[in-house]
């Protein structure tokens, strides 16, 4: 009673956050329950009417996609992406915010804009835009580079080349916002340290090299590892441009789970596919942790 | 070095003003070969088929109505913020732990059971299916909390011995005072409702429930060789957000400052 009491008396707390964690335990902490569980039986659109006919089939689910060569494309597909993608967006990233610090200016504070532009653009808009870009008979960049004597690219229709098409785009997408935490990271380093390295006679490429640089460690921990996160999980861009074609080409493993969940209703087998993508995004992430933790010493 | 980051810029912008320059090119232009840069004769046609054509009203209707109830949805994430940043209470650790683990799980988990939970409370085809999943973000309720860490209880404490009530508090003292975290993430609401596409898509079934994003993916595949159409619905969603984070683009710049992650 005392306890109920004590709740009651200092409700308010709980008043202010129980709205957001209703929410988040019925559209997070729930579903993930439920799709563990039904990862291990065969739910599909008939065991949605019918509960009797959903069945516990154990680890079945998980051993079929480990055969399933479909899945086995989307994980190839996935590292891929993630292999060229996370590097080209953290230098990119960087180098703009680099670029972009030099100034103060109304001109730069322009460009920051265009910059940050992409990232918060419509992933529809998107596809629609760069679709007519990649044209292989309209598009402006087979146009461009027809003046190079360069034949027709069919930028989406071939498999490897729809990869590093769709990977350019996401590149463009994700560009802003990591600039802009590379940005805030390389504001908030003290004017002094360059002072003083400057009365040292350090030149501007030493001052980055042994300034710049090794203060940016947590701010290129932290992009690395949202991006590499974000792109484990690659699923907008194969989506709405190629919905995983040609042949598979750019299917992600997201884009298989979503494939199966919605369009196949194979229910229990997308949530085992969901769960080995929450696992290889676990390990990948344990990764990143430990080899920052080797290097810390500083 | 000012030269790199203009022609840099000029390059990420390209396509945007591809898509700016087609949208006014009639029909017959836009597949012309050489292409024209700039339209030869330009028209407002292809926008006024969006309307005629397509329900780009009916579609505008139900984004502008998703960006209204998603501003519930901020005015949620600022109280838990508050909530776990200015009270002592039975749990608040494990429980602000539990919203932080929710930032971990992927959305292609959560994606299938969301629906079938829905779907048994009856709420697929709804606008409510549409905005009730994402109306609270575990991001943004951190961000508010690293905000509101930094008022000074003292503040607070001198409003309670006046007599104030909680909520009371909550609207007329500490809004005002946090005001540059809520318009950053209004901003940022707005941006995210405005572009909100593959929930609706999942749940809506009627044209009628159909947000702008997914009107434009129908666009895409009913008028799949009208580019100069395509182009114009495009910067239909575009325009707006490049105007809104034009005036508000200092401040939500300064939001990631704010945010501490250096």
């Amino acid at each position: 009673m005392s306890f109920m009491k004590k709740i009651l008396n200092n409700r308010h707390p709980y008043m202010f956050i129980a709205p957001s964690l209703i929410l988040l335990i019925l559209f997070s902490i729930i579903p993930i329950t439920i799709a563990f569980f039904i990862s291990f039986t065969n739910l599909d659109l008939k065991g949605l009417v019918d509960f009797s006919s959903v069945s516990f089939i154990g680890l079945e689910n998980y051993k079929a996609l480990l055969t399933d060569d479909r899945f086995i494309k989307a994980i190839f597909n996935t590292v891929f992406y993630v292999l060229i993608g996370v590097p080209l967006v953290v230098i990119l990233s960087l180098s703009i915010a680099l670029l972009l610090n030099y100034g103060t200016s109304k001109l730069f504070t322009f460009f920051r804009s265009v910059y940050y532009m992409p990232s918060i653009t419509n992933i529809v808009a998107i596809a629609v835009i760069w679709g007519f870009l990649y044209n292989t008979e309209y598009g402006l960049i087979n146009y461009i580079l027809s003046f190079l004597s360069v034949d027709n690219i069919p930028w989406l229709n071939e498999p490897t080349l729809a990869k590093i098409s769709l990977i350019i785009v996401a590149v463009w997408k994700s560009l802003g916002l990591n600039m802009i935490i590379f940005l805030a990271a390389l504001q908030g380093i003290p004017k002094d340290y360059y002072e003083a390295a400057e009365i040292d006679g350090a030149n501007g490429f030493q001052k980055m090299l042994y300034i710049t640089l090794p203060l940016l460690r947590f701010a290129t921990f932290f992009v690395t590892v949202t991006t590499l996160i974000g792109w484990i999980q690659f699923f907008e861009e194969p989506f709405v441009m190629t919905q995983g074609g040609p042949l598979d080409g750019t299917l992600s493993i997201a884009l298989f789970i979503y494939q199966e969940g919605f369009q196949f209703n194979e229910f229990g087998y997308a949530a085992a596919g969901s769960f080995i993508l929450f696992i290889i995004i676990i390990i990948a992430t344990l990764i990143q942790f430990k080899l920052r933790k080797s290097d810390t010493e500083y | 070095m000012t030269i790199i980051m203009m022609i840099g810029g000029i390059l990420v912008s390209i396509p945007f003003l591809w898509m700016i320059s087609s949208a006014f090119k009639p029909e017959n232009e836009i597949l012309a070969i050489p292409p024209t840069i700039f339209p030869e004769n330009p028209t407002f046609d292809n926008f006024i088929k969006l309307f005629t054509e397509m329900n780009f009203l009916v579609y505008l209707k139900n984004t502008l109505i998703i960006v209204a109830v998603s501003s519930v949805g901020l005015l949620f994430n600022g109280m838990a913020g508050y909530g776990f940043a200015k009270f002592e209470f039975k749990g608040k650790e494990k429980l602000f732990y539990l919203v932080l683990a929710t930032m971990m799980i992927p959305g292609q988990v959560t994606m299938i059971p969301v629906y079938l939970l829905l779907n048994e409370m009856g709420l697929t085809n709804t606008m409510s299916g549409i905005i009730l999943p994402g109306l609270v973000a575990a991001f943004n309720i951190f961000l508010f909390r690293q905000f509101m860490a930094t008022i000074p209880t003292s503040l607070i404490e001198a409003a309670r011995l006046d007599g104030a009530g909680e909520f009371y508090i909550f609207f007329r003292l500490i809004i005002p005072v946090a005001k540059p975290i809520f318009a950053v993430q209004a901003v940022l609401m707005f941006i995210a409702a405005w572009n909100s596409f593959l929930w609706p898509l999942i749940i809506a079934n009627d044209e009628s429930l159909y947000t702008l994003s997914v009107g434009l993916s129908l666009l895409k595949g009913q008028y799949a060789n009208n580019f100069a159409l395509q182009m114009a619905g495009a910067a239909f969603m575009v325009v707006p957000i490049m105007i809104i984070f034009g005036f508000f683009q200092k401040y939500i710049v300064e939001g990631f400052t704010m945010s501490g992650i250096k």
